[in-house]
């Protein structure tokens, strides 16, 4: 699952803004396939987690109610050119990712 | 005398299998922050009460939601809240009446700020409803959107 989020963080003045796009089917459960009727079984990021410099500055709880391919944006404060950005997800079957990007 | 090491083999190997269940299952124990009732509830006053410990929340005219009046698509909705309040810890997006309508909670760390943005998805025309829970208590605001393509079922 390696390369499933892409991300960039950039500072501006004291504030730095984090925009990520994940690959992700986001199933919320409630689909059906239309060829054989079933429901396609839940597939979906839990939760996001954003450190910088080590320290969480989000943390993300979703439901299967975000789109799929799921894109996120927040801000946070104190961030410098450099430093770095990690960011993590897990979802409802256990798979997880994750990426460290650098403020730029 | 070949059968029995087969056996022996697939025995090994099944009990792999089962460490990597279970290796497999701790991210979930991890996950326990995670409000599992809060987005298995199928009111916005059960997701509130289950997510924050209350249904109410104040108006406020400081949370700002930015989301298109008429969405074509609603599988993808953009949502973006903002506000300027301090001491902010969480941030909600619900969907009035999505099946399940908490779509989304986002915990804020001390140095994050008053905004987040993301898309959801929204069965039918709706209010989105943006709870800020800043220093403790709660601030709502909300803003219609019109859903022509729903994006739930399909």
């Amino acid at each position: 699952m390696a390369k499933s989020i892409r991300a960039r963080a950039s500072a501006k003045g004291d504030t730095t803004t984090v925009k990520a796009l994940i690959t992700h089917p986001m199933e919320t459960g409630l689909r059906k396939d239309k060829k054989t009727g079933k429901k396609i079984p839940a597939h979906f990021i839990q939760e996001v987690v954003a450190k910088h410099n080590g320290n969480t500055v989000m943390t993300a709880q979703w439901s299967g109610a975000v789109s799929k391919n799921p894109y996120l944006s927040f801000q946070f404060t104190g961030g410098k050119k450099g430093d770095s950005l990690e960011l993590s997800w897990v979802d409802n079957k256990g798979g997880k990712d994750s990426i460290t990007a650098k403020v730029k | 005398m070949q059968r029995r090491t087969f056996l022996k083999g697939s025995l090994a190997s099944s009990a792999v299998a089962v460490a990597v269940g279970a290796g497999l299952l701790s991210p979930r124990v991890v996950l326990a922050a995670w409000p599992k009732a809060a987005f298995e509830a199928k009111s916005v006053q059960d997701a509130m009460t289950n997510l924050f410990g209350s249904a109410q929340s104040a108006p406020s005219g400081d949370i700002k939601i930015k989301a298109p009046d008429i969405a074509e698509n609603g599988a993808v909705v953009p949502v973006s809240v903002k506000t300027g309040m301090g001491n902010i810890s969480d941030i909600s997006i619900i969907a009035e009446k999505n099946g399940v309508p908490l779509a989304a909670n986002f915990v804020l760390g001390s140095t994050a700020k008053g905004f987040v943005s993301t898309r959801i998805k929204m069965g039918k025309t709706s209010n989105v409803i943006a709870v800020v829970k800043a220093g403790g208590k709660l601030y709502s605001a909300r803003k219609e959107v019109k859903v022509t393509i729903g994006g739930c079922g399909g």
